[in-house]
């Protein structure tokens, strides 16, 4: 079948990735719109809605702390998850400043990796 | 802040192409079509399991189903009484994570005229700084220690639950967020390939439920 590798000219790359990633995403964009063009402000679907995104955005977060890629992976999951409720908790109870809630998680985690070697 | 988190995430995205093998052409270029970070690593995963074009357009549409639900969340915030939906088909190619929690928390603060300006103005800036930042450090792009780049990543995840947080005014949306974090991992478990989108729509759905029972316990 037709693969990223099978044609060798230069502008089938381009292709590929116009079709397997603009198109792909872009689409759902696009209904997005159509659909959110429907929805009035406040009404009992635009709750719905919005908490549906919310969840999904919220179920992300939660795999990006608790299956990371890359180097994060080196820190031990109680570590990271500790971190982020540390870095929650100082952005709650600080005056709700992101930045001190990004300073303390960093802290934490940082600090919890040399102590813990 | 979030423009500088984003980019942290992109260097990270950046040191993944450069060891699949990707062009720095095909790199900028996917940066600037595609634009979700997380789109980005499956098609770059398809392309180096030499999937064929099909299952690759399957594995990436199917992961970003959730940019639906999430452009329409923002849709009637955005939109002003006359805005004609061609421009906010063109501007909602710039929805992704960061340009919608941005959005999701600062577009109340903004009068309903200037808010698509404001939205394009945010959206099309971290586009184009994440292309012009893939393309210049495409080639020196070196490994930072463990520690360090590890602590960069964490940062994603912890600038987006303060600011969801924030940006849940209704409460709907708070239930949504904690079921959400929790359902997250427990879909992982039963169904990793849809996850994402099992845990927003039954997440979304119980919190919506719950809020309404909620309301009319109220009323009652």
């Amino acid at each position: 079948m037709l693969a990223y590798q099978s044609i060798e000219a230069w502008w089938w790359p381009y292709v590929f990735i116009a079709v397997a990633g603009w198109l792909a995403t872009d689409m759902w964009r696009w209904l997005g719109v159509l659909a959110g063009n429907r929805l009035k402000e406040d009404s009992a679907s635009m709750v719905w809605v919005r908490s549906v995104a919310t969840a999904l955005v919220a179920a992300v977060i939660a795999k990006l702390i608790l299956y990371p890629s890359g180097d994060l992976a080196q820190a031990p999951l109680l570590l990271r998850i500790g971190s982020a409720a540390a870095g929650f908790a100082a952005f709650i109870f600080l005056g709700k400043r992101t930045w001190v809630g990004i300073l303390a998680a960093i802290a934490c985690l940082v600090g919890g990796q040399i102590v813990l070697g | 802040m979030p423009a500088i988190i984003l980019m942290v995430a992109f260097v990270g995205f950046s040191s993944f192409i450069v060891d699949a093998g990707i062009p720095l052409g095909e790199a900028v270029f996917m940066t600037g079509m595609v634009w979700a970070l997380p789109a980005k690593v499956l098609l770059v995963g398809a392309i180096t399991a030499g999937m064929s074009l099909p299952a690759a357009f399957l594995t990436v549409a199917l992961s970003s189903i959730r940019l639906m639900p999430m452009v329409a969340a923002l849709i009637p915030e955005l939109r002003g009484a006359r805005t004609p939906t061609w421009h906010l088909l063109l501007l909602s190619h710039f929805i992704a994570i960061t340009a919608w929690v941005f959005a999701m928390e600062r577009i109340r603060d903004v009068p309903r005229e200037q808010r698509v300006a404001f939205f394009a103005g945010f959206g099309i800036t971290l586009t184009l700084a994440n292309i012009v930042l893939v393309a210049t450090i495409y080639s020196t792009v070196d490994a930072l220690p463990a520690l360090a780049a590890g602590a960069l990543l964490f940062m994603t995840p912890v600038y987006f639950l303060t600011s969801v947080w924030s940006s849940s005014r209704d409460r709907s949306s708070k239930l949504a967020f904690v079921i959400g974090l929790g359902f997250g991992p427990l879909f992982h478990q039963i169904a990793p390939e849809f996850d994402i989108l099992y845990a927003g729509l039954v997440g979304g759905s119980a919190a919506f439920l719950v809020d309404r029972v909620m309301a009319i316990r109220e009323a009652a």
